[in-house]
């Protein structure tokens, strides 16, 4: 690794030196191309966002693409139903590595105001792998912004070697989870035990 | 437009085995309904729309209410004879109402500008007999709406052509709005748990060990 000074010193004298894996991350983390996908309110925030007030093009992430084979983030804007859910993980599962999830709003967080309804699923953490999520009912586009700037600080500081490189740089696991199926009453199965464990609290 | 007693008049003269009641309101808007017998609901319905007078072209709403089983108690004032003195005594009644569903149909005028009257259709029980005839021949706009009451309630529109589940998937067991339904237990999770949810999610704490007592 070059030395921050020198490389400092080196840029006042016109000279960029820079490695792979950050020249790499820069063109990965300014080119993410979302998948035009809204559940509820949120996908409003979400327009919102991508719109001219709020201008999501600044950061490279305005390319809003209506299949899931051209996109590399989902941004789950709403509410998930337990009758759409297996819907959101087959979508998942049908973008390209490197995708990420930013879980956006109450709802998709944990269930939000419907968490003790009957058909509603209490966090799609619960069967896809979030890397941000967003508090709001709803967030404010520039919550949304922000967990963008949040999404594209992680991909620059992503390593490309070792166990916690980008799952396209790893032959050894695919990206695909278990779609769940409709069961008689719930989800089954209802949550996806190697994404999600119920995490232990302490109570008094 | 005629009072809820015109109309009713006038449907059972049209139609003589016609059961008709008028339920009473007492929340402050008043708003009475037609309480039909679901033998000739759909008849009275077709009466309601036809009629040149009322016109009720367009059905705007349809709702399903569950009535549990309810205990009744009835205090009646009793003299008795008690130890030689005449006393009076309560004496309390309790019975049992059993549940049925019920269909509430909010229906307009487009070309009088009138409504709404409010009509009322219920279930012999909740169980078993849970038929009710489909009004959806004569308003096309409640196909949906009685579909959402039998996913919700299961309420079996006879004659509606095509009652499949709406909201909930079809392999889905069971009718969710029904006071008696009891949700999956997926509370293993609740950061701020209170009320019946605290309830749910105790069952699901970990069973702390008891502090030893030293003698």
């Amino acid at each position: 690794m070059i030395d921050e000074g020198l490389k400092s010193e080196l840029q006042k004298q016109g000279v960029y030196v820079t490695s792979l894996q950050e020249l790499y991350n820069w063109g990965r983390a300014n080119s993410v191309w979302p998948l035009t996908f809204g559940l509820a309110c949120c996908a409003i925030e979400m327009m919102a966002a991508s719109m001219s007030r709020f201008d999501l093009a600044r950061f490279g992430a305005e390319v809003f693409r209506p299949s899931p084979r051209q996109a590399d983030l989902m941004i789950v804007a709403g509410t998930v139903t337990k009758k759409m859910a297996p819907l959101v993980v087959r979508l998942y599962n049908q973008m390209p590595e490197p995708k990420y999830v930013i879980a956006m709003g109450a709802c998709a967080i944990s269930g939000g105001p419907f968490k003790q309804g009957y058909n509603v699923l209490k966090g799609i953490d619960r069967y896809l792998p979030v890397d941000v999520a967003i508090p709001g009912c709803p967030p404010r586009p520039e919550a949304l912004i922000h967990a963008i700037m949040t999404l594209q600080e992680k991909i620059r500081n992503q390593d490309l070697t070792g166990p916690n490189r980008p799952r396209h740089l790893n032959a050894e696991v695919d990206g695909e989870y278990p779609v769940p199926a409709y069961g008689e009453h719930d989800l089954e199965p209802p949550k996806n035990p190697e994404v999600w464990q119920p995490p232990i609290m302490t109570r008094k | 437009m005629e009072t809820l007693e015109q109309i009713k008049a006038r449907i059972e003269a049209a139609l003589p085995s016609a059961k008709i009641d008028i339920v009473a309101n007492e929340c402050p808007a008043g708003e009475r309904s037609l309480l039909v017998d679901a033998a000739n609901g759909f008849l009275i319905a077709k009466f309601l729309r036809d009629d040149a007078q009322l016109k009720l072209d367009y059905c705007s709403n349809v709702t399903g209410v569950d009535w549990p089983d309810k205990e009744l108690t009835e205090k009646t004032r009793v003299k008795q004879v008690v130890d030689g003195v005449e006393k009076e005594v309560e004496e309390v009644n309790k019975t049992i109402r059993p549940g049925y569903l019920e269909v509430v149909y909010h229906l307009y005028s487009m070309a009088l500008k009138h409504g709404p009257v409010v009509l009322r259709l219920r279930t012999e029980n909740r169980a078993d007999q849970t038929h009710l005839p489909s009004l959806t021949p004569l308003w096309r706009g409640a196909e949906f709406q009685e579909r959402e009451v039998y996913d919700l309630y299961g309420v079996i529109f006879d004659g509606h052509p095509d009652l499949r589940r709406i909201l909930m998937w079809d392999e889905f067991v069971g009718f969710p709005m029904r006071r008696d339904y009891i949700a999956p237990d997926d509370f293993e999770y609740e950061p701020t748990p209170h009320d019946e949810v605290l309830v749910e999610a105790k069952k699901h704490y970990p069973v702390e060990p008891k502090a030893e007592v030293k003698v």
